[in-house]
């Protein structure tokens, strides 16, 4: 293999792994509720403005503020549930489409008016730093984000498989009715998974500041690819996602090699997407008929 | 003293009633049979004693304690439970994981060890079962399963929706000899049934449910003999 493909599938499985750690708090939140969160990339977007700021304005590193990040972004989710999904939770999908993409604008708009519209990147003096891989160039901070979702993703699993309040999430997830003859409260599940899936995703974008723009209107694209990465995983199937994730990562960062112009990297994924939707719309990794 | 009580139900989907002011009595460690006929309100009884259907007017008691009003979880807490119609179990979890989430309240919880063993004495089906994902199941032991849920969060009333609903002849003796031994560990079986014969042979005491009130009360085997019920349900 060249190095230059070796370069964009190493470039394609770190960025594929901050897609993951994205697409698991979607999946999360749709498993849970059977809502698609389309302020997803928003909540991204809140994370990379306030660890930009917190390292412009107080000097604090962006990876003590993706510590800081969970509970805070854990404690918005719980909150924006509570007061402006839990009334659409059940309602018909079209509904809850309008709140969650009203809600993406309104943050969008909110970010403009706080933050200006400026691109803005953070300068970090390890910002640059790289190390060799077989020939291929690895950033260390491509790197850390890599293993930061990784984890996460990991952690996330690990906490549904064997805690009581795991299982509880995704029981809801498979039978609501069922969940409440338990006698789970579904009210107080809702509010962890939205906490859970906004946590996922603004630390996601935390992760990214120290190699990635921040903008107001930089949070669509990832709440789209997110959205792809979930339906190639198999809808509320999160180690789809994360297998989901990394494919997206690859096809699009070795789809800019292969296609005549770079503007086109993206229409790799979503020729995927269009391929899965017509062959396997249960996903990739979804069970036959579920 | 009734273990639990029911008065003046009224309840229903949307704006269409369905229960129009249901009475019920059952004394502990007995077992009750609602019977009735398709669309009666039987199921929606037992959603709004569970609590996953609101009661929009009357009482629901435990030892004369309210339940209504109460979330479902606080009803499981206090000893009420549903194994609903159609199982409802988790499909993708193992049969353990089932068992278990019938487990979560903290008095429930501490005792799971324990409760696990006897749930798996009652059906050893469910041990060599344990790992396999509850979807894959046979009806039978499904039901089981359903049922060992429900035992798992120590119910003083369990309640059976339609337990036998689907089963081959020779399962529905296993689930109604469950149903006995139930009873003898001292707790209250209420259950809704289409097998009506078979329910009011069982029952030590039946309620006949006909357009969202109980219209006849008796003996579950002096209900086998009633004349309005042998013509209604039992096609005699």
């Amino acid at each position: 293999m060249s190095d230059v493909y070796l370069q964009a599938l190493i470039s394609g499985l770190m960025i594929g792994g901050v897609y993951a750690l994205v697409a698991v708090g979607l999946t999360l939140i749709f498993g849970v509720m059977d809502i698609i969160n389309f302020a997803h990339g928003e909540f991204l977007m809140f994370g990379m403005y306030g660890a930009f700021f917190a390292s412009v304005l107080f000097g604090i590193d962006p990876y003590l503020s993706a510590v800081l990040a969970l509970p805070l972004f854990f404690a918005i989710g719980w909150t924006v549930q509570g007061v402006l999904i839990r009334p659409v939770v059940g309602k018909s999908h079209a509904i809850q489409i309008l709140l969650t993409l009203g809600l993406s604008l309104l943050m969008q708009a909110l970010a403009q008016f706080l933050f200006s519209a400026d691109f803005q990147s953070l300068k970090l003096d390890y910002g640059s730093a790289t190390f060799d891989l077989g020939g291929a160039r690895v950033s260390y901070t491509r790197l850390a984000a890599f293993l930061i979702a990784m984890g996460l993703c990991a952690a996330l699993w690990v906490f549904l498989q064997r805690t009581d309040t795991g299982r509880a999430l995704r029981a809801c997830a498979e039978e609501h009715e069922g969940a409440l003859a338990v006698g789970i409260d579904l009210r107080r599940m809702y509010k962890i998974a939205f906490g859970l899936g906004i946590a996922c995703v603004a630390i996601a974008g935390i992760a990214m500041t120290p190699f990635f723009y921040v903008a107001p209107v930089v949070g669509p694209k990832f709440t789209l690819v997110a959205f792809v990465i979930v339906v190639l995983g198999g809808l509320g199937n999160i180690p789809g996602a994360v297998a989901g994730a990394l494919i997206v990562g690859v096809v699009e960062s070795v789809g800019a090699l292969v296609m005549p112009s770079p503007s086109l990297k993206d229409l790799g994924v979503y020729l995927l997407f269009i391929l899965v939707l017509l062959f396997r719309p249960q996903g990739l990794f979804g069970a036959k008929g579920s | 003293m009734s273990v639990l009580g029911i008065s003046g139900l009224h309840t229903g989907y949307g704006d269409v009633p369905i229960l129009h002011g249901l009475d019920l009595a059952i004394d502990e460690g007995m077992i009750g049979a609602v019977v009735g006929a398709n669309g009666a309100g039987k199921t929606t009884m037992m959603r709004a004693v569970a609590g996953i259907l609101p009661a929009w007017r009357g009482e629901i008691r435990l030892d004369g304690m309210r339940l209504d009003g109460l979330p479902s979880g606080k009803r499981v807490e206090a000893g009420v439970i549903l194994v609903p119609e159609g199982r409802k179990l988790f499909p993708s979890m193992s049969v353990r994981e089932n068992l278990e989430l019938g487990s979560l309240h903290p008095r429930a919880k501490a005792a799971r060890a324990r409760t696990l063993e006897q749930v798996f004495e009652i059906f050893p089906r469910l041990r060599e079962r344990e790992g396999q994902r509850a979807g894959t199941l046979s009806g039978g032991e499904q039901q089981m399963c359903a049922i060992g849920r429900g035992l798992m969060g120590l119910p003083r009333v369990l309640m059976l929706d339609e337990p036998s609903l689907g089963l081959a002849p020779i399962v529905v003796e296993t689930i109604f000899d469950v149903v006995r031994r139930i009873r003898a560990e001292g707790v209250t079986v209420l259950m809704v049934e289409q097998n009506v014969r078979h329910a009011l042979a069982l029952s030590d005491r039946a309620w006949v449910l006909e357009h969202g009130r109980i219209e006849i009360e008796g003996a579950g085997r002096e209900m086998l003999s009633d004349e309005r019920v042998r013509r209604a349900y039992l096609g005699m």
